[in-house]
Formats: C-alpha cells, structure tokens, sequence
C-alpha cells in the first residue's frame, strides 16, 4: 500500500499558523513539546526521589511554577494531542509502520546511538534555552518575542554550523 | 475579548483545550512530512526546504493573526505570553539544540509526531530528550549563572528595533517570501533539477502572499478599535449635546453618608494630587490608566454608581464617556471639581439652604464624618484590584 502525498508545505504552514493563533487566542499562549518532557522527568522523580526532588533547585523552581503536576500541565495534554493528532494524520495517510530512517550506509545501531545523543542534546537545550523549536521559536515568532527569535536563530544557525560535520549521517559524501 | 483563558474558558477546561489543539498541531505536522526526520534534515543539506517553508509560513500567519486580531480589540496583546528573553541562555541552549537536530534528526515536537507513525528512531529521540532533561536538571546549579544572566524580560523584538510592530511583521514577511525563492534555487542545484521559475505558475502564489500584504495594509493604515472609540469620545466632548448624568457635592455628601457601598467615588488625578488631597471615601483611579485591565470590574459591575470627578470637569466627563465603552455600570459626574468641593466645604457660601442647619455647617460636619469613615474602613483596604492575569507559557 502507497503512502498519499504529503500536504502541500505552504497550506500546511498556513494550517499551523491558524491552530498557533487560535491557541494565542483562546489560552493566550503558544504551543509547545519540550515542556511537557520536563514534566514527566519531575514527575517521575517526585514520585521515586521524594528526597533529591525537595532539595534540588531545580524541580523547586519547576514545583512554584506548575500548578498541580503533571496531569494539570498545560503542555502534557497538548503533546497527548499532538500523538493523537499525528496517529490521525499518519492512519489516514497510511503513513504506520514500525521503521526507522537512516542515511545511505549509516547502521540501524548507529542511528539509534546518534537518535539517543541527539536526543539528550536537544533536551538539554531545550532546558537552557527555555523551551524547543515549538515552544519558543515558532510560538515565540509569533507573538514577536526577542527572546523567542533569538532562540529561534541560534537553532537552526547552530544546525547549519554543525551539519558538515554530521553529514555523513545523512547523505552520501 | 481574548485570551479566553482564564476569564470565560477556566483552567480545568483548558487543559481539553489543550488536547484538541494538540491534536490539530501533530495533524499538521505531520500531513507536513515532519514525521520523517529525512525531510527534517533536508534543510540543513539543502535537498529538501520543506521545514522552512512550513515553520515560516505558520509564524508569519499567527504573528499576522495576532496584530489583527489586536488591531479590532479582540485580542488583548498586554494579556499574551511573551518568551523572557535571557540572551545567553538563548544562544547556547539554542546552539546545543541545532547540534541535537543535526545528529538526532527531530525536535522534541517532531519525534512526538514521528513517533505516533511508529518511527523507531523517534522513540529512542525521545527518551534521549527525557534524559537530557534530566541531565539539565542535575546540572542545574553548574549552568544556573548562564541560564539566568543577561535577563531582558518579556522584550518584543518589535519594540528591541524601535518600530512599529506592522513593520516588523513586514519585514518579517519579506524575509519569509525571499526565502522562499532563495530554497527553491538550492534545492534545484543540490537535486541537479533545472530551477525553473515561470510566471504562470508564480501568479497563484503570489495572489497566495498577497492575501498578509492586504492584512498588513488593513492593520497599518485603517485606525485600530481603539482610536475610533478615542475619536468618538472626543467628537462627544466638543459637541457639547452629550447628556451626562451629573450629581452635586451636596447629594454625594448625603449618599456617602447614607450608604456608601452604593458608591464608587472615582478621582481621576494623578496619585501624587490624590494623596495630596481627596474627597473623603475617593478611590484613585488616573485618568489614563482608566482602561487597564486591573480596574475592569469597577465598570462592568452593575451594583455601584461610579462617580467620576478630577480638577476639570472636562477629565470626569472623558472618563465617563470612556466608562461607556467599558460596561454597563451606571455612572455620574460630579457636578464640583475637587477645587469646587474644597471651596463648598470650607467657604460654605452655597446657595442651597438646606432646612434649619446652615449649609456650610452641614457640609462640613458630613465631611468630617465621611473622613473619619474614610479612617475606620482603610483598615480593611476597600479598593479590589482585578489581578493582572497574564497567560503563562512556555516550553519550559
């Protein structure tokens, strides 16, 4: 079975915008995703490290900022959504299959080890830079935050100064 | 007005909220490609733009979206999350994130989507993300000088330029459409396709980008709500016909003393004069900040009488007008400015002679009264502040 196309970029792009500003409209918020990774990472210490949780700085910023935990996070039912959302889209378009993707002559154990690294880098970075490439770059382009536009560039400026150097994970050279 | 959030949809709502934009944003991320981390990447190897084109397209739509929607007063701009700007923490943990895209393909949002169409590298994505997290906050105290230095605040980049924020969005816009050619030519060289560029098939994208041009004219050159509404007020004041319900000294003295919780007595001066001086009972509400949000509730209430009075009569009048536009509380001017008042009380020499006691001497006895209950009631702090609420937001 063929997969249908996807959605022409600049539509999909225009759809996006229109869900961001209802969402500004409605909550007076953007949207997000990293966010929601902070709360499961505190909720799960909270509940198997009561002791480091209550001493560390860093979860009692995170403890006065949230409002009931986790299943009272703003974000983490948005990112629900979003897995819904993207099963959705993904069924419809018999898009489903357990696979990976990996370039020419990169290893399935290679790309995983390089997924997991990628992985821990961005949420990382995502903690010191204040939220993800949704939270404050698009969300933070739309309500013209500096903050969020500087973020914004500093990702994708950091990902073309370092894309030679990982080039050989994804094409041919 | 929005946000509707917490006013007319409560928080405990919003977390459904929460879910069905959710929804509709891994919809369209994904219809987009963005759960294949090869069209991620493509960006940064100039094969395939699709994630500039998608993210440029859906910033510039909502950033339109939003100074519309503000421009027509539905939207309160004050009341929307702003990312902080902290300059370093900005630059390095976006400069670790563009190292973590590179290698691992996805951003957070992204794996969730590629993910959800059973992409096995997503997942792993994602419990690297969960443990970068995790390492952030291990590490906390180590990075916390960088992660809290050099706070700017809630800055608009708008306002960082000095312009207007109709002109950012089109310089912004342009940026965007400029890309959008520039991609078009590389992914043609990295794909060794012919660029091609007919005008034919330009002609529907452009009356496509036409469409935030005309929004952006609409917002730049038409007057906002608020300058119609400004204008309406100032046409009201000069045309002189304009019925305003008034009340004299003499009648507020005698409510105030008979029930005053049947009155907001407004002073429109600013704090310095008000503390200088004031109507015994007067709340202080400056004339310009009248419309804050913080002071709402005094003029959607329909309980209360507002009285409105300043150092002209011409301030009370504005501010009645203004009330106007605000809610459906009933309101009057008074009659005296606070230099009339000042003079009625100490001077007494009114024409109203009230039966049996001089006038003057009434006057002043109900002043002092209402003074003396001004004293007695400060100890509870009568003036209800609406709390500012702005949203909170956020990725982090």
């Amino acid at each position: 079975m063929n997969s249908k196309p996807y959605m022409n970029p600049y539509l999909a792009g225009f759809l996006l915008g229109l869900v961001l500003l209802a969402t500004i409209y409605v909550t007076g918020r953007g949207l997000g995703a990293s966010g929601a990774f902070k709360s499961a990472v505190a909720e799960t210490v909270k509940v198997s490290a009561p002791e480091h949780y209550s001493t560390s700085e860093f979860y009692k910023n995170y403890e006065s900022t949230s409002e009931g935990g986790f299943l009272k996070s703003w974000l983490v039912w948005e990112v629900i959504g979003v897995f819904f959302g993207a099963f959705i889209s993904a069924l419809l378009s018999d898009r489903i299959k357990l696979r990976m993707e990996r370039g020419p002559g990169v290893r399935k154990r290679m790309r995983f080890t390089a997924a997991l690294i990628g992985g821990a880098l961005f949420g990382y970075g995502s903690q010191l830079g204040r939220g993800c490439t949704s939270g404050s770059a698009l969300s933070g382009m739309a309500v013209m935050s500096f903050g969020g536009i500087i973020t914004m560039l500093a990702i994708f400026g950091g990902a073309y100064m370092f894309a030679y150097f990982f080039r050989k994970l994804w094409i041919k050279g | 007005m929005g946000p509707l959030v917490p006013e007319i949809i409560s928080n405990e709502l919003n977390l459904i909220v929460a879910f069905i934009v959710g929804i509709g944003f891994g919809y369209v991320l994904e219809q987009a490609g963005f759960s294949s981390t090869k069209k991620l990447v493509g960006l940064f190897y100039g094969y395939d733009f699709t994630v500039l084109r998608v993210f440029f397209t859906a910033g510039v739509t909502a950033m339109i979206g939003v100074l519309f929607l503000s421009h027509f007063n539905l939207l309160n701009i004050d009341l929307i999350y702003v990312n902080p700007t902290f300059l370093w923490s900005a630059l390095f943990g976006g400069g670790i994130m563009g190292l973590g895209f590179v290698i691992g393909g996805f951003c957070p949002g992204t794996s969730v989507c590629a993910a959800a169409a059973g992409k096995l590298d997503a997942m792993v994505f994602i419990i690297g993300s969960v443990l970068g997290v995790l390492a952030f906050s291990e590490t906390y105290p180590l990075v916390k000088d960088l992660y809290l230095a050099e706070n700017w605040g809630a800055i608009r980049f708008d306002k960082f330029l000095g312009i207007s924020p109709e002109l950012f969005a089109v310089i912004i816009t342009v940026i965007a459409v400029g890309a959008f050619v520039a991609v078009r030519f590389v992914e043609s060289k990295v794909n060794k396709v012919e660029f091609k560029f007919s005008f034919g098939k330009a002609k529907n994208k452009f009356a496509f980008a036409a469409i935030p041009v005309l929004i952006l004219f609409i917002t730049a050159f038409t007057p906002s709500s608020k300058e119609l509404i400004d204008n309406e007020i100032e046409n009201n004041l000069a045309d002189g016909n304009y019925i305003y319900n008034k009340c004299s000294s003499d009648k507020l003295l005698s409510e105030l003393s008979a029930n005053h919780n049947k009155i907001n007595l407004i002073d429109l001066r600013s704090p310095e004069e008000f503390k200088k001086e004031h109507i015994p009972l007067a709340i202080n509400i400056p004339l310009k900040d009248l419309r804050n949000y913080e002071w709402l509730e005094y003029f959607k209430q329909t309980f209360k009488t507002n009285v409105f009075y300043s150092d002209n009569v011409e301030n009370a009048k504005r501010a009645y007008l203004i009330s106007n536009y605000l809610g459906e509380s009933e309101k009057c001017i008074l009659t005296e400015t606070m230099e009339g008042y000042k003079n009625l009380i100490m001077e007494g020499h009114s024409p109203v002679p009230p039966d049996n006691v001089s006038p003057h001497r009434w006057r002043e006895d109900t002043n002092q009264k209402l003074i003396a209950k001004e004293k007695f009631l400060s100890k509870f702090s009568t003036t209800v502040k609406k709390k500012v609420m702005v949203a909170k937001g956020g990725c982090s």
